[in-house]
């Protein structure tokens, strides 16, 4: 009997998930013996009328990571979503959007404008951007269409489960792979970790209070943490009582706040709402005026509550007028 | 109905008001059997109190169709689970700077402190968020862009209630 065929493809991400499957170290190996990596662009030299010359369905599971935001990321995806029997959304960005999806705050021409203009370390006198075609004497030059909105996986194909966190912890990855290998998976649509809060698996909970409450919000370099010590009694907006669990705490082991990568458990609908909510509910006044100030402390809420899920949040994005002559890209 | 999308009638806001079981929607109450008029582009929605408004309920109003929404508790030292209200106001703070981030005018969002006895203050404040409203227009928001052809559920309520033997 032949192995079951593999792929693995990356669209706006960093990088880290590739990485993290690289982290499954000698497991790695087992995976290789049992499986056939038909397609991995970081890793192997297969191309694109690699996958386009195979059959429909032919491979058992493509790993997706990154949003989309692109049309060359929108056709790749929707190619391996047609040879592809399970899809399976890798880490933070291809599930709920991740730090590209703050772009969402923003339009298409403010993120060029910044990146190819205002950044300090740009010299750009001609100003020059991407063009979809360019003339040049040996042909025409295409480049793929960067979008207005950064979208999840599950925005633009069907996807069947999701691998949270950013990147997926070696575990939870580990047992997607014997879950896909052993056909023992859980209902379409699942997210493969645990359904319930991180601070439910972190080493500081017994320091929790009953009732937090806070008068000061600090960030992490403006205090000295205690390493014992519930994060968030020490003013450390950590977002562990609304983020999934399942990273086994590293962030909190490494005296470092939650922020949320891993997402909302099945509860919620909109982690950022949720994260705002917990968070504001804590501040330790009844004051009108002193509630502001406490909450002013706070410096970018949309940033740290949206941080790693904007594209998925209930308003998707925020508004803008549209560009490129009325296109809304 | 109110149809926001045809330009020949003036545009007619639809504010959700989430009101607090004790206060504020008693107040309602009080308003209604004195027979006080006010603005028909409110919809109320019954809540325990203005500390169970998860800050998704104002989301998923504005993302289903709402061009407004108005949020009722009691006063300050008067809430029937005591201090449901003041988580409400934090939330609230907190809240509308989010939104402002995602271009949606802090006028749209209002939080009022309304006792089962102000019926009066029903009307006033209910009047008052649906012309500051009617002014701003209606609601920008991309899902509804991309969405054009799907309507809302405020869209599939106000079809329910203006077809022929519909609720009132």
């Amino acid at each position: 009997m032949s192995k079951p065929k593999v792929a693995f493809y990356w669209c706006a991400s960093c990088g880290g998930c590739e990485e993290a499957v690289v982290d499954l170290a000698e497991d790695i190996l087992k995976f290789v013996e049992a499986v056939d990596i038909v397609f991995w662009p970081v890793a192997l030299d297969f191309k694109r009328s690699d996958v386009e010359a195979m059959g429909d369905g032919s491979i058992a599971v493509a790993f997706i990571n990154g949003a989309v935001r692109n049309s060359e990321q929108h056709e790749m995806v929707d190619l391996l979503r047609r040879k592809s029997q399970l899809v399976i959304a890798f880490g933070s960005c291809a599930h709920l959007g991740g730090i590209p999806g703050l772009a969402n705050l923003h339009c298409r021409q403010a993120v060029l404008d910044e990146v190819y203009h205002n950044v300090p370390s740009v010299t750009n006198p001609d100003r020059t951007e991407p063009m979809e075609r360019f003339e040049a004497p040996q042909g025409t030059l295409t480049l793929p269409l960067l979008w207005d909105t950064v979208k999840t996986l599950n925005q633009v194909i069907d996807v069947d489960y999701y691998l949270p966190g950013c990147p997926p912890p070696v575990k939870l990855i580990a047992d997607a792979v014997s879950a896909v290998l052993s056909g023992q998976l859980p209902e379409k649509g699942s997210v493969l970790a645990p359904d319930i809060a991180l601070c439910e698996e972190c080493p500081r909970r017994d320091t929790k209070p009953e009732k937090p409450a806070l008068k000061e919000f600090k960030r992490p370099h403006e205090t000295t943490i205690d390493p014992e010590k519930c994060l968030l009694a020490q003013g450390l907006l950590c977002l562990g009582p609304v983020t999934r669990k399942g990273c086994d705490g590293v962030c909190t082991k490494a005296n470092m706040p939650c922020t949320g990568c891993m997402g909302p458990t099945s509860h919620v609908s909109d982690y950022g709402a949720k994260a705002l909510s917990a968070v504001a509910s804590i501040v330790d006044s009844n004051d009108e005026s002193e509630i502001a100030a406490i909450l002013d402390q706070i410096v970018d809420p949309t940033g740290t509550f949206y941080r790693y899920s904007l594209p998925a949040s209930l308003l998707h994005r925020a508004w803008r007028p549209a560009t490129d002559g009325g296109r809304r890209l | 109905m109110y149809d926001k999308h045809t330009k020949d009638k003036q545009f007619e806001p639809r504010i959700v008001a989430f009101f607090c079981n004790w206060c504020t929607y008693t107040a309602a109450d009080l308003a209604g059997t004195a027979r006080m008029t006010y603005s028909p582009n409110v919809r109320v929605i019954r809540i325990m109190c203005s500390g169970r408004l998860d800050p998704q309920f104002v989301l998923a109003a504005l993302r289903e169709g709402a061009d407004g929404v108005l949020i009722g508790g009691c006063h300050p030292g008067d809430c029937h689970y005591q201090e449901g209200n003041y988580k409400a106001l934090r939330r609230f703070t907190l809240l509308r700077r989010v939104l402002k981030d995602l271009g949606i005018e802090e006028e749209r969002i209002r939080l009022a402190w309304i006792a089962a006895s102000e019926g009066d203050k029903v009307q006033k404040t209910i009047n008052e968020i649906t012309e500051s409203v009617r002014k701003l227009g209606p609601l920008k928001l991309e899902r509804r862009g991309l969405l054009q052809a799907e309507p809302t559920i405020l869209d599939t309520v106000d079809a329910a209630v203006s077809a022929p033997g519909g609720v009132s």
